[in-house]
């Protein structure tokens, strides 16, 4: 505009704002961060987590796109999604609002829809022609398995038993893990290429290694030998392991058990072994423990499930002889340390079979001959890499220091894949980067209402009493929906256009349909820092400008 | 419950209740999601907002002003289809968007002096009516020196003459750019230039000042209702439904200024929903004179929660501080939340969230007469 064209009284021409550069105003900036959420942290198996569920909340194709993320770190969710422990569910942050997300049950409904679906794992990458031998078809064996084939190794897996699973399979029972979910998932392993030979018990794993040409070895057989205790006088009595009990059941030819059957052990197993002899007609099995309930190694949600389906339990119990059908049961007590100690003080308890849960070791026979080994306390050290002392042989799993968890065999079978693909390559393995984790005070919980944990059913009682049907049901698609979408997202952006909305110098650039990140306009913004305030997830951090 | 939920809120669009977006992990009172409908977003949300104020402003950090305006004006500007002018009075939001001759406006914007906004947008309007232009709308804006002490004869005028435009004060309980000077619109106990944290009664005198929403609704016009920028939803809600009707409508909206109070610029829109939770500011909605909807308060917060973060209150809290007036203030927000019915009547657990918005729309029938004759002083 001309000089001689402007309004009456008006110098100069009309500016925008946009002119004033109020970014230099700003004395620290935000910045999109992704912070590590606590599910994602506690999950052994490395899943995570958060991204899946992100996926899953879409619904529709995101179901697969989640199962996609999910199959990354964990090729057996549909398994998972039945025996896992959650611990990412008690780290939830979602706790501190109302309940935890059920992560579980939305990975058990991927993993069943996957199933359901068909689709397929990804493709491995092209041969690389390096072997590999996977000593054990358990949930770390598998995992390795997988992990390698997707990397393009040849990959031999030798396993024992007659059947592949592990104590998936010989250890869980079917009422929590029904066998055609663990053969889908198996399958669907092995269908890369993954070569599998049962009913093969390696004696000598130097020999097998040099036989079979094999550059690394995996060893993952487990703990499947049950540890005893002498019960005096018991010669006469009935006594036999929870492991073979679930071992024969398996197999289809369980014990015969009688009518009253003892479980000594407090863990799973004891658990597992007493409500499997119900299902086989034990009307009246008990299980004793030396501590209290409080103390008992067995998770809270086995427990309540024994305990609705009509387990008794004996607390504070030790079997202290046995005479033909007929137990002593010694009381105990707690001292200052939580330790059992005897009071002497007996009882009586009638017994047809006691079943004796008292743990497993690993069988480490077809170690004998390799250099370098070190066992201790019955399991085999192992470094950061996964490898025991013997150079190229990774071990992990129940027969490492862990605690025994599928879960934990399949975080095991991912690292030590991680770490053999670079130990081949001779490339050592990147150290995962540090994560900033992200707690509830960086939550900003106002923006989330209260929606209760969508609950599984489960099976009526007296079809738990006597079959081995599955107890848990899963959720149906609109549950498993609604569960997905409780989760608070925590540390990691789920694109709720907070941050745009809420700036007052509007310095943030949304995202088009492209799906690119949000990003600040840093021309403008002047730095006040209410975007990372306000941000539901914990998304935003403010740092301080270099001045 | 049915498992079959996908929907978290009760929230509809005409809701002038506290609505939490349908169902972005069931139930988040965030602006958007990527799951939402476009119609279930906030106009925030929208890349194509108007964006009213545009950026380049010269707010002071964390403005709750600026933002505020940009809320209620892009509402607007969607529910007339972009037709709108807007006049100004006088004011943080007038010096600190338009610099001569700079602006940062993106609507036709008219400023003339301090006191007479309602009477440059009422003669807009006539104008308008003039031209024939039904389709262009008017709002007039301001302060809360602007409007509740300076303007008030003019904005009365416009209530009582029947003029159709919307009034929007922008309240940060002051005189902000002049230096944080008192206006009837600064709560008591406050420090402000002019009210010094001193003697037996530090800052702000109790029992003075008053509520332009409850004199806007002595005029029994078509339209008032209180809003702040801690609930996104509720106040565009009720800038849309003003623009549904006709005639003089006032919407007061709560802007906390980091400046003036003392408190930290990230923290503007948790001070304003502090004001709403603790019951100090209540938010509500009126047709004819009568309230028809409050916001009730989904986690009951104490008044100090609220007074701690600003440093206007600050003497409250130095050595021995003053107990008797915070619980002086605190008897205020408890009348108010019996008063404006604040908190849903069947909820124990004073949160009242997406289920009690309903119930309390229908319940809250609060005459402006019963509470008149009752004897109740303003907010």
């Amino acid at each position: 505009m001309s000089a001689g064209e402007r309004p009456y009284a008006i110098t100069l021409d009309i500016g925008s704002s946009r002119a004033n550069r109020t970014g230099d105003w700003r004395t620290e900036r935000p910045v999109y961060v992704r912070r590590m959420p606590p599910c994602n942290h506690a999950c052994p198996a490395g899943e995570d987590i958060q991204a899946w569920l992100y996926e899953a909340e879409s619904g529709g194709d995101g179901y697969e796109r989640a199962w996609r993320a999910l199959v990354a770190s964990n090729p057996l969710p549909a398994v998972m999604g039945r025996v896992c422990y959650h611990p990412c569910e008690t780290a939830c942050n979602r706790v501190q609002i109302d309940e935890a997300v059920g992560i579980n049950s939305v990975e058990r409904f991927l993993g069943d829809e996957a199933i359901r679906a068909g689709w397929e794992l990804p493709r491995p990458a092209p041969p690389t022609g390096r072997r590999v031998l996977v000593v054990g078809a358990g949930p770390s064996g598998l995992s390795v398995a997988y992990q390698l084939a997707l990397r393009g190794h040849h990959v031999t897996v030798r396993e024992q038993a007659p059947k592949p699973g592990g104590m998936m399979r010989y250890g869980i029972p079917a009422y929590r893990l029904p066998r055609e979910v663990l053969d889908a998932e198996v399958e669907r392993i092995l269908a890369l290429g993954v070569q599998l030979e049962c009913s093969e018990r390696i004696e000598d794993l130097g020999a097998a290694m040099r036989e079979g040409a094999y550059e690394a070895t995996f060893l993952a057989v487990g703990a499947h030998v049950a540890r005893h205790t002498e019960i005096p006088g018991g010669t006469a009595t009935r006594v036999i392991d929870a492991i073979s009990l679930l071992h024969e059941l398996e197999e289809g030819e369980p014990p015969q058990l009688g009518r009253r059957v003892v479980v000594y052990g407090g863990g799973d197993t004891a658990l597992d072994a007493a409500r499997s002899a119900q299902r086989l007609g034990a009307t009246e099995p008990i299980v004793v423990y030396r501590r209290t309930r409080e103390r008992m190694p067995a998770h809270a949600t086995e427990l309540r499930e024994a305990e609705q389906e009509g387990i008794a339990f004996q607390w504070l119990s030790t079997i202290a002889a046995a005479d033909g059908e007929e137990l002593t049961i010694e009381r105990m007590r707690l001292d200052e340390h939580g330790y059992p100690q005897p009071t002497g003080e007996y009882e009586q308890l009638d017994a047809d079979t006691v079943v004796l849960a008292l743990g497993q070791d690993a069988d480490l026979e077809l170690l004998q001959g390799l250099d370098g080994i070190e066992v201790e306390d019955h399991v085999v050290k192992v470094d950061e890499r996964m490898m025991t002392g013997c150079p190229g042989v990774f071990a992990g799993g129940d027969m490492t220091p862990a605690d025994r968890m599928v879960a934990v065999a399949i975080g095991h079978g991912a690292r030590a894949a991680r770490c053999i693909d670079g130990w081949l390559r001779d490339v050592p393995a990147r150290p995962e980067p540090e994560v900033e984790l992200a707690g509830f005070d960086q939550i900003n919980p106002w923006y989330f209402t209260d929606a209760p944990r969508t609950v599984q059913p489960l099976l009526e009682s007296v079809r738990r009493q006597t079959t081995f049907e599955e107890v848990v049901t899963g959720l149906d698609e609109g549950s498993a929906l609604f569960e997905a979408r409780r989760c608070l997202s925590c540390g990691n952006c789920f694109s709720c256009d907070n941050c745009y909305g809420v700036c007052p110098d509007d310095a943030v650039i949304k995202p088009g349909p492209d799906g690119a990140p949000y990003a600040f306009d840093l021309d403008y913004c002047k730095g006040c820092g209410i975007c990372a305030s306000e941000c539901p997830c914990g998304a935003i951090e403010m740092v301080p400008e270099e001045i | 419950m049915s498992p079959s939920r996908d929907r978290g809120g009760s929230g509809g669009p005409d809701g002038a209740r506290r609505s939490p977006g349908p169902y972005y992990q069931t139930g988040t009172f965030a602006v958007g999601g990527r799951l939402l409908d476009e119609g279930e977003r906030a106009v925030q949300a929208d890349e194509g907002r108007a964006n009213a104020i545009t950026k380049g402003h010269r707010a002071c950090q964390g403005c709750g002003e600026a933002l505020g305006a940009r809320y209620a004006l892009d509402a607007a500007m969607r529910a007339t289809g972009g037709r709108l002018i807007a006049a100004n009075a006088t004011g943080c939001l007038e010096v600190f968007t338009t610099p001569y001759p700079e602006s940062s406006w993106q609507l036709p914007w008219i400023h003339s002096l301090f006191a007479n906004a309602p009477a440059v947008a009422t003669g807009v309007a006539a104008a308008l009516r003039a031209k024939g232009r039904s389709d262009v709308r008017v709002v007039g804006q301001g302060g809360d020196g602007g409007t509740v002490d300076i303007g008030l004869a003019c904005l009365s005028g416009m209530f009582e003459r029947g003029d159709d435009v919307l009034y929007i004060c922008y309240d940060n309980q002051g005189y902000m750019n002049t230096g944080v000077q008192r206006s009837a619109a600064t709560p008591p106990a406050a420090r402000t230039a002019t009210t010094e944290p001193l003697g037996e009664h530090p800052g702000n005198a109790f029992g003075q000042g008053k509520s332009a929403p409850l004199i806007a609704m002595a005029h029994e016009i078509p339209y008032v209702a209180t809003a702040t920028v801690a609930d996104l939803r509720d106040l565009e809600a009720k800038v849309t439904r003003a623009m549904g009707l006709h005639g003089p409508r006032y919407v007061h909206v709560l802007v906390p200024c980091p400046l003036g109070w003392g408190s930290a610029p990230a923290e503007t829109i948790l001070i304003a929903r502090l004001a709403t939770e603790s019951g100090l500011f209540p938010v509500f909605e009126a047709l004819d004179g009568r309230i028809v909807g409050v916001s009730t308060i989904r986690r009951r917060v104490p008044v100090e929660e609220y007074l701690r973060r600003q440093r206007r209150f600050a003497h409250l809290f130095e050595g021995d501080g003053r107990p008797d007036v915070v619980a002086h203030l605190q008897a205020l927000a408890d009348r108010n939340i019996e008063r404006f019915r604040l908190i849903a009547a069947d909820d124990g657990t004073g949160d009242a969230r997406a289920s009690g918005g309903a119930d309390a729309r229908a319940d809250a029938d609060i005459d402006l007469l019963d509470a008149l004759a009752a004897g109740e002083r303003g907010p």
